[in-house]
């Protein structure tokens, strides 16, 4: 994984752990790696490794459990309410790059369908 | 783990470490920054017990580093190393007489990582694999403190990976490492924290992380804010 060196890691990590978790290529209730090994699979300092998992135990995507590692929620609504917000901003960005172009959101919407129409 | 209070050395009228007072902590890998000549090497020898201060202390676990600290430190110094009759395997052994901690396992699996034979001799590597040598002489020993003076230099792109991964797989909460180098971008993730030297003057230590969240720049923009207008850089 390439990072931007100008952004905290951990942040940058986390955000890809949970787009596997809401794209499913991380199912509910599995275990993820422990700590040392997470960092030596990104190429990161074991201590933002840590971090990562602190946040994500924090948002309540994942759990820990006393010796047995990170597991990630079997809690389908925090799944799909995740989900949720990580689609709007998605949405967010992209409406924000066409303003940034002057692409008003009824314009973006157009020319969205448009490019749908070609696919 | 690592005191260095008012840690001065003089070379004739040159100040090369100049009153540098920090406390480096278990559990962290330093990066250590600074133009050639900022005195990186000279602070780290004497961490080493290599060289001793002219003035102020360097303390290791509160003890004045010594023939006592040296049974815990290990270094890698930017120097060629070998004797030309050595081979790799002969590298090995000689370092296992002289460091208790050495550990034969560990050097076998360094070797492997870094495609080394044991039967290849020291005086026919190219330089790339000499300093790969180096690193894994360096980390077969089970030291608390690993100190390498520019681990990536010499090292060809698809190497580097293969010596940060070396370097992710020794850290723990119980060691303390510390990288010097010019290439900066290479030690972005892996370290955790910066120390930043000018001119044998600290500058400043730093999280790596709360940085990046703080002020929104990497350790390379930090670097080169603080050294830019040097001449010469």
């Amino acid at each position: 994984m390439e990072f931007d060196p100008m952004k905290p890691i951990w942040a940058q990590v986390a955000r890809q752990l949970k787009q596997q978790i809401v794209s499913g290529a991380l199912a509910p209730g599995s275990k993820l790696p422990g700590g040392r090994d997470l960092a030596l699979q990104y190429g990161i300092n074991p201590n933002t490794a840590a971090r990562i998992y602190q946040e994500l135990e924090r948002e309540g995507v994942c759990a820990t459990r006393r010796g047995m590692g990170t597991y990630i929620t079997e809690d389908e609504e925090k799944i799909r309410s995740l989900r949720e917000s990580m689609i709007r901003e998605a949405l967010e960005r992209f409406l924000s790059d066409l303003a940034g172009l002057g692409i008003r959101r009824e314009e973006a919407l157009v020319r969205l369908q448009k490019e749908e129409g070609k696919a | 783990m690592i005191t260095s209070k008012n840690l001065t050395k003089t070379f004739g009228s040159k100040r090369a470490v100049d009153g540098v007072s920090m406390v480096l902590e278990k559990g962290h890998i330093y990066a250590m920054l600074g133009p050639n000549g900022s005195g990186k090497t000279t602070w780290m020898k004497m961490a080493a017990g290599l060289m001793k201060p002219t003035g102020g202390e360097i303390l290791f676990n509160g003890e004045p580093v010594g023939v006592e600290s040296r049974k815990h430190v290990a270094y890698m110094s930017t120097e060629p190393y070998f004797y030309t009759w050595m081979t790799v395997a002969d590298a090995g052994k000689y370092y296992a007489d002289f460091f208790e901690d050495f550990s034969m396992e560990k050097y076998e699996e360094l070797l492997r990582r870094m495609e080394l034979e044991g039967s290849m001799k020291t005086r026919s590597l190219s330089s790339g694999m000499a300093a790969k040598l180096k690193i894994a002489v360096t980390m077969a020993r089970d030291a608390q403190v690993c100190m390498l003076d520019e681990p990536f230099n010499g090292i060809d792109l698809l190497a580097r990976d293969e010596i940060r991964a070396c370097i992710l797989q020794e850290a723990s909460p119980e060691k303390l490492l510390i990288l010097s180098s010019h290439l900066v971008e290479e030690m972005e993730a892996i370290a955790d924290r910066a120390i930043f030297i000018r001119e044998g003057k600290l500058v400043e230590v730093r999280d790596l992380e709360e940085m990046r969240d703080l002020d929104g720049v990497s350790m390379a923009d930090r670097y080169r804010a603080i050294y830019g207008h040097v001449e010469g850089v």
